[in-house]
């Protein structure tokens, strides 16, 4: 669908008021459904049994004993799992989902059981004889590249590369983009930095654990009940694996606890729906905590190298980036987002990116909010606040003469349309967190970050009752927040109250396909839908008025919620509302109803400009986030109470990312930190009041102006609060997470 | 399946003989350790005997300014109580650090110190603080210093059919500071990289008469320093002094690299917990 050629509308009774959260009595109540609060008659519970080792040959696998046991009615191994007709593109994902010839990573599933209570499947996981022969293992990127690597796929040929490899590798692909000549910008540069960087994985932190209930019927029908941001996904990528009709299959999500891009893949979803199709059975299948650190999610780990050049007025001459991705034991890293966005906030003339993409024996990595980007710009933003320094020009300022603006040639290729980023960097100028004082071991981190955005396939339906009241039916799960800003959009457009539209996620068989809850799309393409299915009912109930009043459709308009001739030629009638033409539609035609499909274009990119202070104990190394405060442009914030959740939560997510979160793994490979315990994310008492901006510079591409904002917030805090630790510390730090014995490490290196 | 009994005796007596009936058996007070590590599968138990209906277990009492808290006496109990307060501020202060508002409803020191975690939080406090512990088993009652009960992590000294009874504090001397520090990554809701707890009496003229420090997650079990203690006796606390101190306790230090910390930082921050915990108990000991 094309951009809207409409500007964005700008005057709004319902938009960008907040709203209460159609959803908020349920999940306080506690009567809200999430994904392991649904049961069936006859249902079996699921246990997975997981690889110990982190890289071992399945030479066999016994289930005699566990399928004897009483009680036990299923045991499915890669057996039952044929992939014949899996679809190449599907393949990976099968043997993710459950290890055939080699287990790659420690957690990796081999084995699972339904029986008629958890502590059955438990007890028959533990009859299950696997016998493995342990290989050499390597968990590091860089470890990983080495040509002396313990190789995990025999069929992985590096792509990207001239002349093609011979021999497979670990590296799965090279990729290069850029433009001008990065040695020659350099030549002109009067200051180059160039360093080093490293990050480590980190997991989305869900609070909801992956939960599912599948029930596969004999006839080959089946139905779903699931935790995730995609159920189209869900559908497809089970219906892909198990070789069943997508109309055979529904798929419902339940209400989400948290997914931040984690949720946007299957892990236990086949295997549930196998074993229910072996049971015969409706089968649920929850993970524990454990089971969701060491075999779902993460990001990538990272190391990165980078060289930008600067004039002394300012001006970025060059930068040269090269980025190392590690995604787990399969090929997949967000690589190339890291690449095109590393730069993506500025204009430069000479820009080069080269990327790797590595497998290792990790997890698969799974999308975590702006997939790839904070790494990148973590790299970027610490050099260019460093050329700041050195330059001893301020540090906005900076960036300000650099920046991308509407107009620009982005980092990655297209031109960019109207954009905010110069809004971000002047809001954030004028904060009072710019210019607070600060004190002793106390220092001010700056970063912008950039995120693309994405639009998508998307259907909406909106069904007027006979009562006035307005349902409308999404299909895209809702992780932040957005039914409420569904029924605003629907409300603003219908003319009526927001309390008289009710909004659910409809399952797949209810609504035409719907891309995942992904990509900051549900407000912009939901939202465009639901504007569109408004509109569409608007039309259809003009025609009802025109029919009433016997005058053409054309003499009929829709204002504030009611149909009024369009002027004194028309004739003279009182306008009817909605609730009117509601009431005698069974008498006019039918039900009325308005639906919309799209596959929306025009999602408008997002920039955003944090600051943050802290404090560095310098005995200690502990880092205290003292005041943080994020700028970022929404385009048109439907409901300010949650685009402000979004920011803060990136900001908070950000700030455990760049402090403590981090896979620990031993030498055997093994994860060492798979709980809350030890994989610190930050509780309430880390996190100071995050204060928050929102810059409001329309997206042409949306009737409302509408750009995603549930992603960028993330891709700054690494690098802002790098900035902010090395000005507090003394000293510059380049690898995450700065957890206290490693600032510790920093600060005495350098008094030696 | 495992068959799990649990009983909820009401007296001393009834839980020493249930204790000695099953060699496998576990005393269970507020659970925040032992319910964990069963749910996790760390412990297949046949028997669990929860001793929160007996009177002694939950109370706290004052005879003559000497202290007796029973051993499953929660955390928010003994922090709501002033004058205990008053008296050993480090070691409810270390009491208070373990968990959570809802952990501190049930955990007790008696499980912190059973336990035994080298990152136990109100050990080294207990033991700066000079508590003893009462242990009642199927030959009678004994009283040992509490740094004897926790024999390696995960392992107590106490024998089958035994079980601690009692924490007892000794009257507070005059002019006596104690307190208590961790390090941990987070602001809360984490273990222990190092611990440090520091008792000091103080002369009229401010001259340190009796120290001691212990520190906590530096090696196997908790640590008595004597020589940080004997840097600081005989001096008025200075500079020099709690120097000398730091160094001591880093020089004590013998403990593991993990997931949690390294052993040169856990070495390094050492000397700086319990520096900083000296300077409060001084403040403390200047005070009373
Ligand atoms: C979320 C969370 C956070 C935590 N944070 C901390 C922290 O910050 N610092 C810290 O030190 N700990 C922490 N802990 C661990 C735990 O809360 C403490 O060790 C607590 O003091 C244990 O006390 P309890 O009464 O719950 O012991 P229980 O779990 O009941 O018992 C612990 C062990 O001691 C034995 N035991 C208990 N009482 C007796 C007795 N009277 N005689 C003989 N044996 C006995 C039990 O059999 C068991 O082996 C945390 C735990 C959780 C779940």
């Amino acid at each position: 669908m094309a951009v809207e050629a409409d500007a964005p509308r700008m005057e709004f009774d319902v938009v960008g008021h907040r709203r209460v959260r159609p959803d908020g009595v349920d999940k306080v109540t506690g009567r809200a459904r999430f994904g392991a609060d649904i049961s069936a008659p006859g249902m079996l519970t699921a246990k997975i049994l997981r690889s110990p080792h982190a890289h071992a040959r399945i030479n066999s696998i016994d289930t005699s004993k566990a399928e004897a046991m009483v009680g036990v009615h299923a045991v499915v191994t890669s057996a039952d799992f044929p992939d014949e007709h899996v679809p190449r593109g599907e393949r990976d994902t099968l043997v993710n989902v459950m290890a055939r010839e080699k287990a790659f990573y420690d957690g990796h599933a081999v084995a699972a059981v339904a029986a008629m209570d958890a502590e059955t499947a438990q007890d028959a996981l533990e009859l299950i004889v696997v016998d493995y022969e342990v290989l050499p293992h390597v968990t590091d990127v860089v470890a990983a590249m080495a040509p002396d690597a313990p190789v995990l796929h025999d069929t992985l040929f590096t792509r990207g590369v001239d002349p093609k490899p011979d021999k497979p590798s670990n590296v799965a692909k090279r990729v290069e983009m850029g433009r001008g000549d990065v040695e020659a910008g350099f030549a002109e540069a009067d200051i180059v930095i160039e360093r080093t960087f490293r990050t480590e994985a980190t997991h989305q932190g869900y609070i909801e654990p992956h939960a599912c209930l599948a029930n596969i019927g004999a006839d080959g029908r089946g139905e779903i009940w699931v935790c995730t941001q995609g159920h189209y996904m869900i559908r497809n990528t089970v219906a892909a694996l198990l070789g069943i009709e997508l109309s055979k299959l529904r798929v419902t999500a339940s209400e989400i606890g948290g997914g931040f891009g984690g949720k946007t893949t299957v892990f236990a979803e086949p295997v549930a729906a196998a074993l229910s199709r072996k049971a015969g059975l409706p089968v649920k299948l929850v993970m524990d905590r454990t089971e969701v650190f060491r075999a779902t999610g993460p990001t990538s780990s990272t190391a990165a190298w980078v060289k930008i050049g600067v004039k002394n007025d300012g001006t970025i001459t060059a930068g040269d980036i090269e980025l190392k991705y590690q995604g787990g034991a399969f090929r997949g890293s967000p690589i190339d987002f890291g690449c095109m966005s590393a730069f993506a906030c500025y204009d430069i003339d000479n820009i080069r990116m080269v990327g790797w993409d590595v497998v290792c024996n990790r997890p698969k990595q799974a999308a975590y909010r702006a997939p790839g980007a904070p790494m990148s710009t973590f790299v970027v933003e610490s050099v260019v606040q460093e050329l700041a320094e050195r330059i001893g020009m301020d540090p906005v300022d900076m960036r300000l003469k650099n920046a991308a603006r509407n107009g620009s040639d982005s980092a990655y290729g297209p031109k960019f349309g109207t954009i905010g980023l110069v809004e971000t960097l002047e809001a954030a100028k004028a904060h009072a967190n710019y210019t607070a004082p600060l004190g002793a071991n106390q220092g001010r981190g700056i970063a912008c970050g950039f995120w693309f955005n994405f639009g998508g396939e998307t259907c909406t339906s909106l069904n007027v009752q006979t009562d006035g009241t307005v349902a409308l039916m999404v299909g895209t799960p809702d992780i932040g927040g957005s039914r409420a800003s569904m029924c605003m959009m629907a409300a603003e457009e219908l003319g009526i109250e927001y309390e008289r539209v009710h909004a659910i996620v409809g399952d797949t068989t209810s609504l035409g396909y719907n891309d995942t809850t992904e990509g900051s799309r549900v407000t912009f393409s939901s939202g465009m839908a639901t504007i569109k299915s408004a509109r569409a009912a608007i039309e259809v109930m003009r025609a009802r008025a025109a029919m009433i009043w016997e005058i053409p459709v054309d003499a009929v308009v829709w204002e504030k919620g009611h149909a009024k001739p369009a002027g004194p030629n028309a004739g003279d009638f009182e306008p009817m509302s909605l609730a009117d033409i509601a009431a005698k539609s069974g008498a006019t035609g039918g039900p009325i109803a308005g639906h919309a499909e799209v596959n929306a274009d025009g999602a408008g990119v997002s920039f955003a400009t944090h600051l943050v202070d802290v404090e560095v104990d310098p005995e200690t190394g502990a880092v205290k986030v003292l005041r943080y405060t994020v700028a970022q442009d929404a385009g048109k914030a439907i409901h300010p109470g949650y685009v402000v959740g979004q920011f803060q939560g990136g900001a908070a997510q950000g700030i455990g990312w760049a402090l403590n979160e981090e896979y620990v793994y031993d030498d055997m490979g093994r994860l060492q930190n798979a709980g809350f315990l030890d994989y610190r994310v930050p509780v309430a008492s880390d996190l100071p009041n995050i204060d928050t901006v929102i810059v409001e510079v329309p997206n042409t591409g949306h009737p409302y102006g509408v750009r995603g904002v549930g992603e960028t917030s993330i891709v700054p805090p690494l690098a802002a609060i790098a900035n902010a630790v090395s000005a507090a510390a003394g000293v510059r730090l380049t690898d995450l997470p700065m957890s206290p014995p490693k600032v510790l490490a920093a600060i005495d290196a350098q008094k030696d | 399946m495992s068959q799990l009994r649990y009983e909820a005796p009401g007296s001393v007596d009834e839980a020493v003989a249930l204790l000695a009936s099953d060699s496998d058996a576990k005393v269970l007070a507020g659970g925040t350790d032992l319910i964990v590590q069963m749910r996790s599968g760390l412990r297949k138990l046949g028997l669990v005997v929860d001793v929160k209906k007996i009177d002694e277990l939950m109370s706290v009492s004052s005879d003559g300014g000497a202290w007796t808290i029973g051993a499953a006496v929660s955390g928010a109990e003994m922090n709501e109580n002033a004058a205990l307060k008053k008296d050993w501020p480090g070691v409810v202060e270390a009491v208070d650090l373990i968990g959570s508002t809802q952990v501190q409803g049930r955990a007790s020191a008696g499980g912190n110190l059973c336990n035994a975690s080298p990152a136990a939080d109100s050990v080294p406090a207990m033991v700066a603080a000079g508590a003893t512990a009462v242990i009642a088993g199927p030959n009678g009652r004994r009283e040992v210093p509490v740094e004897q009960v926790p024999v390696s992590p995960g392992k107590t000294s106490l024998a089958t059919g035994e079980m601690v009874v009692a924490i007892k504090m000794p009257a507070k001397p005059a002019r006596n500071g104690e307190a208590y520090l961790r390090m941990i990554p987070r602001t809360e809701m984490d273990i222990a990289i190092v611990g440090a707890g520091v008792s000091l009496t103080l002369d009229d003229g401010g001259t340190c008469t009796a120290a001691k420090v212990a520190l906590g997650a530096v090696a196997p079990t908790v640590v008595i320093v004597d020589d940080a203690a004997k840097a600081l006796i005989g001096t008025k606390v200075d500079d020099a002094a709690l120097e000398k101190m730091a160094a001591a306790c880093s020089a004590a230090c013998k403990p593991i690299d993990d997931k949690r910390g390294t052993i040169e930082y856990r070495t390094k921050v050492a000397g700086v917990m319990a520096r900083r915990a000296a300077l409060i108990a001084l403040e403390r000991a200047r005070s009373n």
